[in-house]
């Protein structure tokens, strides 16, 4: 044989070299992939030229008007979605939108998602203990007097509301009556006074009026006695060979503070929680996970660059923005494009009284203006002379 | 950038490019500068129907009728760009569009100075960060703006002069009260506000967000009202002979009319009640003239009770000015008909009925080269195909053949430096269009070909990117009319160049329905051909390929599918797949069943075709590797060809389902008779459980929700089932097996549905509930929750359903329409905005993708700047390169 096989960290060093020519991920694949063959200087050679050209062949043209394709990729397949909620294992409890309905609220960033939620996974050490996730999903639920009492009633006549507490209920969560009585005493920091007397809480209030005991009824009963505000319900799923928490209702921060909660994999699936608790950079990844989610869920294949992009728009100055009307559509510079997507005369007179001006760099305002569009081929400045 | 068109237009009118529109609110100086006159009297023409002189008609503010010419410029109807008037209001009012910006500036300055109510440190520190912010961040601007706003609005003495600052009422649509201390409210009338307004230095009025050297807030307060020329609101002949005015001009009828009544009330001395009210009318109709759907209730209406258009009406919506005739613009040069198919058509050809190509035509200069058929065209004339509707002369005027006798003297006439609009003929590139255009595979460019008929027609593979089906759909064509027109549709837009999409990088043309169960019949086993046979069906190919020896010589020569198909495949292809059919093998090399494609060489060894290796939208299939391997031209070629074979065959063997097809053996519809009898048994057994409050709610739900899912799980075991059996009992020959089995259309499923049960039916996801009270039909005891009363279909296709069957099925159907309909209006709208938010985002020459205002969006097109259509499924398939090379040698 004249050729010789070239060792392993001679291939390493050659492809090294390509750093910085191809992405970072090509580079490692090709490392993966070639550590495992021998090959010849001569292979090696061609088989990285070869790769070098075919990715100069796949590079994105210039002028390419690759927001409109994105917009398109996203919303064609959208058209193709089955309104159907889907059930977590033919669990009822967290029936959530899907589909449709969520991949609008999520290019909507809407505030408060229909059903917010939270997937939390447990540090290595507990993620296979079960009764440890349901300990910890026990904890962080948010637990009302309203379920821990048997009956609550109002003695009109002393103005005082009596609270029968449960004892069962109690002890299933852990909790006493003195944590119970604390709930009441922290909340109840206007006027009242609280007695404890065997399994009843007696609530005794100054006002008379019924209308105003309902009242302090009603708030009594959605004291917080344990939990963690917000998290409404929490569910413990097996998910292939760990245990994971579902909830409903989210409080990221206090969630992740908890000692048995994995920080790094647990996550809220409200993406303005996740910019004001972890950063932006984490809201353009929950946007492109869960726009990944909801289009995986109907067997739509859309690339994932597609959702980097609308993740990117949604993103890139530092605020979660919506795409519409009060986000990306509606902050353009050009008061034409602004007056051509909605609210047409408000877009207008606004630009009137500012003193806005129309210089014609978008799309939209092109065409209305009869110009070239300044994207593809309208992009390139250069032309033949014509006839 | 440049424009060809640039230097004159029709009538010589020199064409220009705007290159930039300020926006700015007209003070009453400008609007009298502008107007050529001042409109006084309500009345718009006389007797003998002349325009008034002073009315709304007046010839000096322009004409919309042929005869007469401008008074002010001279020119006729044609040119006369319409001149505007002016009506000078007796009483000033309120701009309707301005209320809210001027209540905004009322709260937040003094009355008394006029000025912003910030104290000199605030409006320093607010006015440098305006300054700052106003460069790049225009939305955080906005939100100082309103931020000064709140703090000065919430101040409740002016830290300039010291007065003590009333509240402002506003009273909707357009009257501002003052409110003084003891809550007593006294009017804010126009002239009032005006006057405050004028008292407001220009720097305060730059903190509000006003532009004060284009819009000072004053001028939102009208005291004199531009008139639009008649060109802006043209009359319009009735077929009676009568002319009807427009809405604008009603409109401005009835503000002159008020007018004048304020003027002589104010004249005459009346009571100051009636003044007011007569004031208010006035603002009323001109707030309705500029925005007739103000809330409030006031709405101007015709004599015919239909609302008025206000000019902001004219702007608004998706009829409006702006979506409905700036950003879509209505074309010439296209045409729309039904479609239909032809699979002896390219995928990038479109059938063009013969009618259409007479009316559609292409302007073709005429040369040395192409003087004799520019010739005969012109002999042949609009009537005949291919001919011409007209000719230009070197000096640009139009001759039309329709009226022309002397056709043949004119062609002699023609000589090079003529131009000829001739007909559409075969091989022009035209655009090709169905609605809704979701994607841009919505309108691609095809090749002509006149064909006789009335419909266009076009290649089966199409029809997924335009999801396009026969049904009576209908496509739009347009003819791209300039040599830069036609290059960019040609090479960017032709139908091969988006056989893959650059949605998920893989094909989105390919094989359907026949063309699956047809290369299955054809590849699979035991399927030999006559030479006779095979040279029909080589015919079909368009290419030059070589067909190997026959597989059997003697006693006949006989040749396999197989063979037929590696004829057109590349001698270099080296390919494996699994195929729809995989069941027990687990290597391709070793399986004799078929169950994977195996290319060697350019020689299919073994598999059939099916929906995974030629279908539509299958990613890394044989077509997919084929078309990007060999790129588009092959891949176009090769499905012509292939495609067209498969049919040919299909042709050949014939394949008709009927009832035949879903026959079962006995002893298959005696098991399927006992599933069904043994599922809808437990469902009894568990609704039994449940009367008796037997059944336990599953965590987190109700005791009836458990119920359902459980009956759910229950009664859709009988189609699992079924559909098992099904699969082993049925005729591996039954249509409907193979259709189901090769994906051509139709699955298990659905020959379960045909011949054991239809299943439930479902309103909204759950079983049937409503309907009469507690049941769901007359026919069943009310509270009746079985699977019978709750619409399960135990019936079959083949053996039909009964009437209450009949009918569940139908109001399921009806549901399910009901759903796709309103969410196509959701999906539509979503996706209009998602347009919206990122049309203007390109990729720049540095790789960078930006937005119109050049700001960088991501510093590499998805983090890697590879172009999905032109990937391997999203990737580079650097796997598939190492291999050719390693194995190259």
């Amino acid at each position: 044989m004249a050729e010789q096989f070239l060792s392993q960290e001679e291939v390493k060093a050659r492809i090294e070299s390509l750093r910085g020519v191809l992405p970072a991920k090509l580079v490692n694949e090709l490392l993966n992939r070639l550590s495992s063959l021998r090959v010849s200087g001569r292979q090696l050679e061609r088989v990285m030229k070869a790769v070098v050209a075919e990715y100069y062949k796949s590079v994105v043209d210039p002028g390419e008007a690759i927001g409109i394709v994105t917009a398109q990729s996203v919303g064609e397949p959208s058209t193709q979605m089955i309104l159907r909620t889907f059930h977590y294992a033919g669990l009822r409890e967290f029936s959530m939108a899907l589909g449709l309905p969520r991949l609008i609220e999520i290019i909507d960033a809407r505030r408060k998602p229909q059903v917010p939620r939270m997937t939390i996974y447990l540090k290595p050490e507990y993620a296979h203990n079960e009764e440890k996730a349901h300990e910890v999903a026990k904890r962080i639920q948010t637990i009302t007097i309203e379920n821990v009492a048997k009956s609550i009633d109002i003695d009109y006549f002393n103005s005082t509301i009596v609270v029968t507490l449960d004892e069962d209920a109690l002890n299933y969560r852990g909790l006493t009556i003195n944590d119970v009585k604390k709930a009441l005493d922290r909340i109840k920091g206007k006027t009242g006074k609280v007695t404890v007397e065997g399994n009843t809480i007696s609530v005794t209030v100054e006002v008379q009026e019924i209308s105003a005991l309902k009242r302090i009824r009603d708030k009594i009963l959605q004291t917080k006695v344990a939990g963690i505000r917000g998290i409404k319900k929490a569910l413990v799923v097996k998910e292939s060979d760990e245990y994971v928490i579902y909830t409903e209702g989210t409080n990221l921060e206090a969630v992740l503070l908890l000692d048995e909660v994995d920080p790094t994999r647990t996550i809220s699936h409200d993406i303005h929680e996740v910019a004001e608790v972890l950063g932006i950079e984490a809201a353009r990844s929950m946007i492109i996970r869960e726009l990944k989610e909801v289009l995986d869920a109907q067997g739509l294949d859309v690339d994932v660059r597609h959702l980097m992009m609308v993740a990117d728009v949604m993103t890139w100055d530092g605020k979660v923005r919506q795409i519409g009307r009060h986000g990306v559509a509606g902050q353009k510079v050009s008061p034409l494009a602004r007056a051509a997507f909605e609210v047409t005369v408000k877009n207008l007179i606004e630009a009137a009284y500012k003193g806005e001006s129309e210089r014609f760099r978008g799309v939209v305002e092109s065409i209305i203006s009869g110009r070239y569009v300044p994207i593809g081929t309208g992009y390139v400045e250069l032309m033949l002379e014509h006839p | 950038m440049s424009y060809s068109n640039q230097t004159g237009g029709e009538d010589n009118i020199p064409l220009k490019v705007i290159k930039e529109i300020t926006f700015s609110v007209l003070s009453p100086d400008v609007i009298r500068k502008m107007s050529v006159m001042e409109v006084t009297t309500s009345e718009t023409y006389d007797e003998a129907g002349n325009p008034v002189k002073g009315g709304l008609m007046d010839r000096r503010l322009g004409v919309d009728e042929p005869e007469a010419r401008c008074e002010t410029c001279g020119n006729d109807w044609r040119r006369c760009p319409g001149h505007f008037g002016r009506i000078e209001l007796t009483r000033p009012v309120i701009h309707p569009e301005f209320v809210k910006p001027i209540y905004d500036i009322l709260r937040a300055t003094c009355p008394n100075c006029g000025r912003l109510k910030l104290t000199d440190e605030e409006y320093k520190r607010y006015s440098e960060r305006i300054k700052r912010l106003r460069r790049h961040w225009r939305v955080l601007a906005d939100r100082l703006i309103t931020r000064v706003k709140k703090r000065a609005a919430a101040r409740s003495t002016c830290p300039h002069c010291g007065a003590p600052q009333p509240k402002i009422k506003l009273d909707k649509p357009f009257k501002f009260y003052i409110e003084s201390e003891g809550g007593k409210l006294t009017r804010l009338d126009p002239i009032r506000v005006r006057e405050w307004l004028e008292k407001i230095p220009d720097d305060d009025l730059e903190l509000l967000g006003w532009n004060p050297s284009l819009a000072r807030p004053e001028w939102a307060v009208l005291t004199v009202l531009p008139v639009p020329p008649p060109q802006v609101r043209p009359s319009i002949q009735l077929p009676s002979g009568q002319t009807s005015a427009d809405d604008l001009t009603h409109a401005l009828t009835t503000i002159l009319r008020y007018n004048e009544k304020l003027r002589n009330a104010i004249e005459s001395g009346s009571p100051t009640t009636s003044i007011l009210d007569l004031w208010d009318s006035l603002q009323a109709n001109v707030a309705t003239y500029i925005d007739n759907e103000l809330p409030g209730g006031i709405q101007a209406r015709h004599r015919s009770k239909r609302p008025l258009k206000g000019i902001a009406q004219r702007l608004k919506g998706k009829e409006g000015r702006f979506r409905g005739s700036l950003s879509g613009k209505r074309v010439e040069f296209s045409a729309r008909t039904v479609i239909s198919p032809d699979p002896n058509l390219s995928i990038n050809e479109v059938g063009v009925p013969m009618d259409i190509a007479r009316e559609l035509t292409v302007v073709e200069p005429v040369t040395e080269w192409n003087i004799d058929l520019m010739r005969q065209l012109i002999i042949n004339g609009p009537e005949t195909w291919p001919g011409a509707n007209r000719v230009i002369t070197p000096d640009g005027k139009k001759i039309e053949l329709k009226v022309r006798r002397d056709r043949s003297e004119l062609a002699q006439q023609i000589q090079p430096g003529w131009k000829v609009e001739r007909h559409l003929m075969d091989g022009d590139y035209v655009l090709f269009n169905r609605q809704p255009s979701l994607h841009k595979m919505s309108m691609m460019c095809h090749v002509v070909k006149v064909l006789p008929g009335r419909t266009f027609r076009l290649h089966l593979a199409v029809c997924p990117p335009y999801n396009a089906d026969f049904d009576g759909d209908e496509m739009n064509l347009h003819v791209p009319q300039t040599p830069e027109a036609r290059a960019e549709a040609k090479m960017l837009m032709l139908v091969q160049n988006f056989i893959i999409t650059p949605r998920y990088g893989g094909p989105i043309i390919g094989a359907r329905q026949d063309y699956i169960s047809g290369g299955y019949l054809l590849a699979r086993k035991g399927n030999v051909l006559t030479k006779d046979a095979v040279s029909y069906l080589m015919g079909a190919v368009r290419d030059d390929v070589q067909l190997d020896e026959p597989a059997i010589m003697h006693p006949i020569e006989l040749w396999t599918g197989k063979q037929v198909i590696s004829a057109l495949l590349p001698r270099d292809f080296n390919f494996t797949q699994a195929t729809a059919f995989r069941s027990t093998c687990k290597d391709p090399y070793r399986c004799d069943t078929d169950e994977y494609i195996v290319v060697v060489n350019g020689y299919l060894a073994t598999g059939v075709l099916d929906k995974k290796s030629i279908g539509a939208e299958q990613v890394d299939s044989l077509l997919h590797v084929l078309v990007k391997r060999y790129g588009n031209e092959f891949g176009r070629r090769w499905i012509d060809s292939m495609f067209r074979l498969i049919l040919r065959f299909m042709d050949m063997r014939g394949f008709t389902m009927a009832l035949d097809s879903l026959n079962l053996p006995e002893e298959a519809m005696r098991r399927l008779d006992e599933i069904k009898d043994m599922y809808i048994k437990e469902a009894y057994e568990l609704l039994d459980r449940y009367y008796k409050g037997a059944l336990e709610a599953e965590p987190g739900k109700t005791v009836e929700e458990t119920l359902e899912d459980k009956l759910a799980e229950t009664l859709s075991k009988i189609r699992e089932e079924a559909s098992k059996i099904v699969d082993d009992y049925m005729s591996k020959e039954s249509e409907v097996y193979i259709m189901a089995k090769s994906g051509a259309r139709g699955s298990l499923l659905n020959a379960a549905q045909m011949t054991a049960a239809l299943g439930q039916q479902t309103i909204r996801g759950e079983r049937f509930r409503r309907g009469f009270t507690d049941r769901t039909l007359s026919h069943f005891p009310p509270g009746d929750k079985g699977p019978e009363a709750r619409g399960f279909v135990k019936g079959n296709f083949r053996d039909g359903l009964s009437p209450i069957e009949y009918f569940f099925h139908a109001a399921g159907g009806r549901d399910g329409l009901v759903e796709t309909a309103v969410r196509t209006s959701q999906s539509g709208y979503a996706q209009r905005r998602l347009i919206n938010a990122m049309q203007d985002i390109y990729i720049a020459y540095d790789g960078t993708v930006r937005d119109s205002q050049d700001a960088i969006i991501q510093f590499k097109y998805g983090e890697d700047g590879i172009d999905v259509s032109k990937s391997d499924h999203g990737k580079l398939n650097v796997e598939d390169i190492i291999r050719r090379v390693v194995t190259s040698g």
